[in-house]
């Protein structure tokens, strides 16, 4: 079910404040969240936010089109490294 | 045999041949035909050439349909695909999209099962 508009969309409120504040001051450093869940807003657009995925901070480009998806969309949790190639010995 | 939306459509009742056009289902096919003023459990081939012309006339205007609806669909995955977030990584893989399973079943998006020698232990 989508989320009640009456809300507006989820950010972190500490996250919110330091976009808001380095957008007052024109400084556009990089920001580190463990807030994966937070919905990028069009106020973040141009920053790079490190969106941690669970062992690393992955960055993350903000441009327009990524306005309305949640950070954690774009840092991967798990990593795919392929299944086993067969290998007769190894299974013995 | 009418053709609409470049379809060509079976002599089945109205709201029934009209949802073989790519766009239409159930519920679409009788919003047209109460627009249209067309009996829905009409056959196709009884209705007069005027009928026919004026569920074309409405299924242009109205409705996005066959490839112009799969083109939007296509662009939207698309989208999804070029920002590289987690829905756009899954349609690239081929696996399913809004987090179901995939140890078992899934194969309406992985396709036929492979098999793979030694698996149970």
């Amino acid at each position: 079910m989508a989320r009640s508009i009456k809300k507006g969309p989820f950010i972190e409120k500490r996250l919110y404040k330091r976009i808001t504040e380095s957008n007052k001051s024109g400084q556009k450093a990089m920001i580190k969240t463990y807030s994966r869940t937070s919905t990028i807003i069009p106020e973040m657009v141009g920053y790079t936010i490190s969106v941690y995925n669970g062992k690393t901070w992955v960055p993350v480009f903000i441009t327009e089109n990524l306005v309305g998806h949640k950070l954690g969309e774009f840092a991967p949790t798990r990593i795919f490294r392929g299944h086993a190639a067969s290998d007769k010995r190894a299974r013995k | 045999m009418a053709r609409i939306a470049g379809v060509d459509l079976p002599n089945k009742a109205v709201k029934i041949a009209l949802t073989y056009i790519y766009g239409i289902g159930r519920g679409s096919a009788l919003e047209i035909c109460q627009k249209g003023n067309v009996n829905p459990d009409e056959r196709m081939n009884n209705l007069s050439a005027e009928d026919v012309n004026e569920l074309r006339k409405l299924i242009e205007s109205e409705y996005k349909v066959e490839g112009r609806l799969r083109t939007e669909v296509a662009l939207n995955i698309k989208r999804l695909m070029d920002i590289g977030c987690n829905r756009g990584l899954r349609h690239r893989k081929g696996l399913p999209v809004r987090g179901q399973r995939t140890k078992t079943n899934a194969r309406t998006r992985k396709g036929r099962k492979k098999t793979v020698a030694g698996k149970k232990k």
